[in-house]
């Protein structure tokens, strides 16, 4: 398990140490193109005190933790 | 010429040293997770030297209250969550969160008797914002009477590519303090460390994607205080009896989720995300969601959701042991056992009128219920009738509420 994230973190550390960050790369979706992306009801954090309700409730009756969007930090009950 | 196998020599004896070194660090995972992430983020902290600046959220304020109610538990309570720019370019954060808890659950009522208790919770963070990157910092504290949590949490993220893709990666650590009501002299405790990385990327002028993973390692005391596992006892009249769950003092996980969201033509937004976990304590899992948003009006949005849930067992889980002490690590935590779920929801939110609002802010209020229906596959009712161990298995239903306000200013 652990060897996925240290392969993936070091290739992230890899991209920004060597710099591809700041390559010019054209982006195909140009600015002023995505407005439909920029709408508010394509926000998945529209609503962020929901969301966080959300995790809390599934973090306290389901074994599956990690990767929901928010940051977590555990149920914080017995 | 003479030199040259003393210069070998010292090349070799390096080598040995970092390689010692090396196998001395990487015994301790968590600190070699810990320092790639510091790394990574250096290395982001580095790389920011873009124009076209990334963008802080939205300064708001929401206030919610929510409401579970199902199997036996009534929790309920309100929260309180603010965003205010410091800065142009600083954001803090503080958030408030309250559960009270009524419990009469299945597992209460089987060895012990129906409780209330609350829960406090409270978390401050600032965000930081630099050309195209978001730095992040956030502090929790959460306190019941019986469990005390705090944790640290710090994010970095960054737009690159022409700002059709973001990268992020954050560390938390959290320590928690166990004690068990009625018995002064129990205390326990345990760490969480969490590491996490994620790339959102715009595919096309109407599809995003994005990829998160995160991996926990728990460690110290991870049982709940209060249960037990039930086994076979022949010898007394109920033909069952009880001891207290014992679980070991490790757990690492690992979670997978893939996400996209789609515009649709007609100005309506299309969600998806899978997500996949697994665990040192042979837990699978997989829960795949669907949301709908649509915009009714200039005033009106209305959300559905559908979210299937199922995971199996942990591999010292049980519903009923053969005998006492049947194994190292006993649990009979239903939510350790082999189950699924299904959640239906839904929502609407409304665009108050201005002259609702205060000032010239814009604000809105949202009401959101959520139906989630629970079935246990090898959790069995013990207050059922059937018999020790052909009682029928478990299931039950919870409806979750969120009514909130919310305004930006």
């Amino acid at each position: 398990m652990n060897k996925y994230i240290v392969k993936g973190t070091l290739l992230l550390a890899l991209i920004n140490l060597t710099g591809c960050a700041s390559l010019s790369i054209e982006p195909w979706v140009k600015p002023y193109e995505r407005q439909n992306l920029a709408d508010p009801i394509m926000s998945a954090s529209r609503h962020p005190i929901a969301n966080m309700h959300v995790a809390h409730v599934l973090d306290g009756r389901e074994a599956a933790r990690g990767a929901e969007g928010t940051e977590g930090g555990g149920c914080g009950c017995n | 010429m003479v030199g040259k196998p003393r210069v070998v020599l010292k090349v070799l004896k390096v080598v040995v040293v970092v390689v010692t070194k090396l196998k001395n660090i990487l015994r301790k995972k968590i600190a070699v997770l810990f320092a790639l992430k510091l790394v990574a983020t250096f290395s982001l902290l580095l790389s920011t030297g873009l124009s076209q600046a990334a963008v802080l959220g939205e300064e708001r304020l929401d206030v919610l209250y929510h409401s579970y109610e199902g199997g036996g538990m009534k929790i309920d309570g309100p929260a309180i969550l603010l965003r205010k720019k410091a800065t142009e370019s600083v954001v803090v954060t503080a958030y408030y969160y309250l559960d009270s808890i009524s419990s009469a659950s299945v597992d209460v009522l089987s060895t012990a008797s129906a409780y209330t208790e609350e829960r406090n919770e409270g978390q401050v963070g600032i965000e930081y914002l630099h050309d195209k990157t978001i730095m992040s910092l956030n502090l929790r504290q959460s306190d019941e009477d019986d469990y005390f949590a705090q944790s640290i949490s710090l994010n970095v993220s960054q737009d690159m590519f022409g700002d059709l893709t973001n990268l992020s990666m954050g560390f938390s650590y959290g320590d928690n303090e166990i004690r068990r009501n009625g018995d002064e002299n129990f205390v326990e405790e345990s760490e969480q460390y969490r590491i996490r990385a994620g790339i959102n990327q715009i595919l096309t002028r109407n599809l995003t994607a994005s990829l998160s993973i995160e991996a926990v390692a728990d460690e110290g005391y991870l049982n709940n205080p209060y249960r037990t596992v039930r086994y076979i006892d022949n010898s007394i009249p109920s033909g069952v009896g009880y001891q207290s769950e014992i679980y070991p003092a490790t757990r690492n996980s690992f979670a997978t989720k893939l996400s996209a969201s789609y515009y649709l033509p007609y100005r309506a937004a299309l969600f998806f995300h899978f997500r996949y976990f697994s665990d040192s304590w042979e837990i699978k899992s997989n829960d795949v969601e669907l949301g709908y948003r649509h915009p009714i009006g200039d005033t009106f949005e209305l959300e559905l959701k559908l979210r299937y849930y199922q995971q199996s067992e942990a591999k010292f889980y049980s519903d009923l042991f053969p005998y006492k002490n049947a194994q190292n690590y006993l649990a009979r935590d239903k939510e350790l056992s082999d189950f699924n779920n299904l959640t239906i929801g839904i929502g609407a939110t409304y665009s108050l009128p201005n002259s609702l609002s205060f000032g010239s802010s814009r604000s809105e209020v949202s009401l959101q219920w959520d139906y989630i229906d629970f079935n246990y596959n090898n959790f069995r009712d013990p207050m059922a009738e059937g018999g020790v161990g052909n009682e029928s298995l478990y299931g039950f239903s919870a409806n979750v509420i969120r009514a909130f306000y919310s305004v930006y200013f």
